[in-house]
């Protein structure tokens, strides 16, 4: 019964989202407040019944009712409550529910946080969400139903994929997916900002928080799906260049030029129809991604099962978003001119830096993620293009990227003096040089110019984002100090420092190494020595797994007793090797069982991380930073930006410059 | 500066940004490209001599033998037509068993054996990755063929 109160629910759902796509629009077209009104209720109403949808599924999942066929595949008996519940999006049509849920949970957001907009405008926004909300609702419908029954019902279920079940897991995809949908509300402010030929100051003022949102929830997911298969796949790597995650990461880089050309166009008024560009682009990014994961045209951890219908429904519905999309962008970005100009020496010129260096790593990503489909397509020879690739090509726009990055936080709107710019610069700049050529020599023992580069860039970036926050604390007191946007900016950046670091050091100085290992024996990788305990048997709720007990020391001193894993599920008969780590911010320690080699001696590999957790305490000051900017408080005063506020006023006399 | 002139520089830019990469791609490319050859086309000596490739299929049963006391493992591969011995050194991954689908990326040696420096076996148990799968449903249509027009041997069959 329920399962089909879900189903008529999510009928019911695409009935409104049909009501507040198109009635809005129209009203906002007329000028009818009548019909503009009915957007917001559209949506509160579109909300709820897709979230009886998703409670219904989710009840289904935690009664064990497998006589849903989708139940039945990805859950059982004895699986974890936790793992039941996060069971609902670990396939295919469950995930499809749960970005349509988040996809009007943020329609929700806007249409509850929009009082502040006029009233046509949010109308329309709304509405464009409504057409979204359209195409994923007929997605599910039509060709991906979740409430399918499966007659007769399963005594059991086929359990879910043993890889899935770990916390982290857990809460990665709802992450991860609340980022990708979440560009969809900058793309609808960029829609009906086009719709109405009216774009200024203001409205990148409405768009900046919400893109910044929806940005730190994509990184938090992006790097929290990085922790996983850290430890989870079991091999120690942080990132694979595997093609879903470059499919989550094209929409994290085009989403960082957005925020940083959003704040060219709300402080200057510049870059309008750019903006516009990536905003539809970094949207149109997530659709990619999501018709990559689902068609299963690409080969990959990741890929859900291959179904060529819902390949090809994607693919159109991607074609009518982007081509929809550019098509009223060229009809009117041309009337979006903007008036201002502004020195060669100045935050515009490092924000545009900003915005052409990260298109450029996107479209090697993007590149290296297509060319394989693209090649084959043509000459018909099956090639894969490999991380070391990616590895080598990405440094090209990101070593200056970052170099540049530390500069343009401090240098000022408009135009810049070059001589005070320099005092303030010249002391970090050194001491950054100095640590990046003495960090990996003492701490490390060995240099290389990458090293340097890599270190120094990271030095760089770290102290120049705490000169501004340092000088607010001391210098200033009892003065306005630092604005939330700019304490973010700053907090965000001093997270891409420490990730820097991190993936420098980690690169450069970890150690990998297979080895063969008995109870009673020990290996030394790296200056540790690892000490095989012994073997036991342990039994799981759901799995059975041999455990080794590993003793870790540094000459005399103990430091760890770690205790990884090799695990034999159940119901799906796979091994799973659950890594063990001595987790630490300056290293970790990591030891995998790989196999049996006969009597009680196993392959194991041995691996030593330097500095590996920077690499996700970064992503997390980045988030935090995001955050604290959208915290600031003139996000939350609804007045338009005063269009003679004075940066503009003296823009012809500067143009000359 | 003006408009006109900040638009030239912003295009400017990109178009030099995207030259830059655009060459420096296609240079890495030939370096990174790893090409899958079939199984049957290794065996006919088919495939690149100078740099690494990849193969697929299946591992045949009761061929994979352990060095004692090391990581050396080897076994052999099959595209259902042609088998190739394979040499890896180091931890194979959780799904690797015999009868089971992987690709190995590696070179072959002077004596014809595959020596891999990598080893895939994908999560999902039932997964196959495309270019495996192909060669084998192609091979094995191949088979067929043969049981009706007479006996087809390694080698014969590589296209």
């Amino acid at each position: 019964m329920l399962p089909e109160i879900g189903q008529f629910s999510l009928i019911l759902a695409l009935s409104l989202a049909i009501c507040q796509a198109v009635i809005p629009l129209v009203g906002a077209h007329r000028g009818n407040a009548a019909m503009m009104g009915v957007a917001r209720t559209a949506a509160t109403g579109q909300f709820l019944f897709v979230a009886v949808a998703f409670g219904c599924l989710t009840y289904a999942f935690l009664s064990d009712d497998f006589s849903v066929l989708y139940v039945a595949n990805h859950s059982q008996l004895a699986l974890p409550t936790l793992y039941k519940v996060s069971a609902v999006w670990g396939a295919h049509e469950g995930s499809l529910l749960l970005w349509i849920f988040l996809l009007a949970a943020w329609t929700l957001a806007v249409a509850t946080f929009s009082s502040g907009l006029p009233v046509a405008f949010s109308a329309r926004v709304i509405g464009v969400l409504g057409l979204l909300s359209i195409g994923f609702l007929l997605f599910a419908i039509l060709t991906s139903n979740p409430f399918d029954r499966l007659v007769p019902a399963a005594v059991d279920g086929g359990d879910l994929n043993p890889l899935l079940q770990d916390p982290g897991l857990a809460i990665h995809p709802p992450l991860l997916y609340i980022g990708y949908v979440g560009f969809s509300v900058a793309f609808a402010f960029a829609i009906a900002a086009m719709i109405s030929g009216d774009l200024d100051r203001t409205w990148a003022k409405w768009t900046r928080p919400w893109t910044t949102a929806a940005w730190l929830f994509l990184t938090l997911g992006i790097a929290l799906g990085s922790w996983w298969a850290y430890y989870e796949l079991g091999w120690g790597g942080w990132w694979f260049w595997d093609a879903v995650e470059n499919a989550s990461f094209m929409p994290w880089l085009i989403g960082t030029a957005l925020i940083h050309s959003l704040a060219v166009t709300e402080k200057r008024g510049l870059f309008k129809s750019w903006t516009l560009l990536l905003a539809i682009t970094a949207f149109s990014l997530s659709l990619l991604g999501t018709f990559l994961v689902r068609s299963g045209i690409i080969v990959s951890v990741h890929a859900f099962a291959t179904d060529p219908t819902r390949g090809s429904f994607i693919l159109s519905f991607l074609a009518i978003v982007v081509i929809g999309a550019l098509v009223l962008y060229a009809w009117r970005a041309p009337s979006l001119d903007s008036e201002a100009g502004f020195g060669l020496l100045s935050r515009e010129t490092f924000l545009l830096l900003n915005n052409v260096l990260l298109v450029v790593a996107t479209a090697l990503v993007l590149i290296g993620t297509l060319s394989p489909l693209v090649i084959e397509m043509a000459t018909g020879g099956k090639i894969s293009i490999g991380p070391p690739w990616f590895n080598v090509a990405f440094l090209v726009p990101t070593i200056p990227l970052v170099i540049l990055l530390g500069m343009g936080m401090h240098t000022a709107w408009r135009t810049q003096k070059a001589d005070t710019w320099w005092r303030l610069l010249r002391i970090p700049a050194i001491v950054a040089l100095v640590l990046g050529v003495l960090i990996p020599l003492f701490v490390y023992g060995r240099v290389s110019i990458l090293l340097v580069v890599g270190c120094a860039a990271a030095a760089w970036i770290v102290i120049s984002s705490l000169i501004q926050p340092l000088r607010s604390l001391w210098r200033e007191k009892g003065a306005a100090g630092i604005t939330r946007s700019a304490l973010g900016m700053c907090v965000a950046h001093f997270g891409m420092g420490l990730f820097v670091l991190g993936v420098t050091v980690v690169s450069a100085f970890g150690v990998e190494s297979d080895r063969a290992l008995q109870p009673g024996d020990s290996i030394e990788v790296a200056g540790y020595e690892f000490h095989m305990i012994g073997l036991e048997n342990v039994q799981g709720p759901n799995f059975n797994a041999i455990e080794a007990e590993i003793e870790i020391r540094e000459g005399e001193k103990f430091i760890a007793t770690i205790r990884p894993q090799k695990r034999q599920y159940m119901v799906q008969k796979s091994p799973m090797t659950e890594a063990g780590i001595r987790a630490g911010l300056d290293k970790d320690l990591f030891v995998s069982l790989g196999d049996q080699l006969g009597n009680n001696t196993w392959s194991v590999r041995v691996q030593y991380k330097p500095l590996i957790r920077l690499i996700w305490l970064g992503a997390i000051f980045m988030a935090l930073g995001g955050l604290i900017a959208i915290s600031d408080r003139r996000y939350r005063s609804g007045k338009k930006v005063r269009e003679t506020a004075p940066d503009t006023a003296s823009d012809a006399a500067e143009a000359t410059a | 500066m003006k408009p006109r002139q900040q638009r030239m520089l912003a295009v400017g830019l990109a178009a030099l940004g995207i030259a830059i990469a655009a060459g420096l791609t296609l240079r890495a490319f030939q370096d990174n490209m790893n090409l899958f050859v079939e199984v049957s086309d290794v065996v006919a000596g088919n495939h690149p001599t100078e740099r690494n490739f990849r193969i697929g299929g299946l591992v045949v049963g009761g061929s994979m033998q352990r060095e004692e006391g090391s990581l050396l493992v080897s076994f052999e591969v099959t595209d259902t037509a042609c088998t190739l011995p394979v040499q890896y050194t180091g931890v194979l991954p959780d799904l690797f068993r015999e009868g089971q689908g992987i690709v190995a990326h590696g070179r072959l040696d002077d004596g014809g054996v595959f020596v891999a420096d990598k080893i895939l076996a994908k999560h999902d148990e039932n997964y196959m990755a495309p270019e495996v799968a192909d060669s084998l449903s192609k091979h094995q249509q191949d088979i067929q063929d043969a049981a009706v027009k007479g006996a087809v041997e390694c080698g014969s069959s590589a296209s």
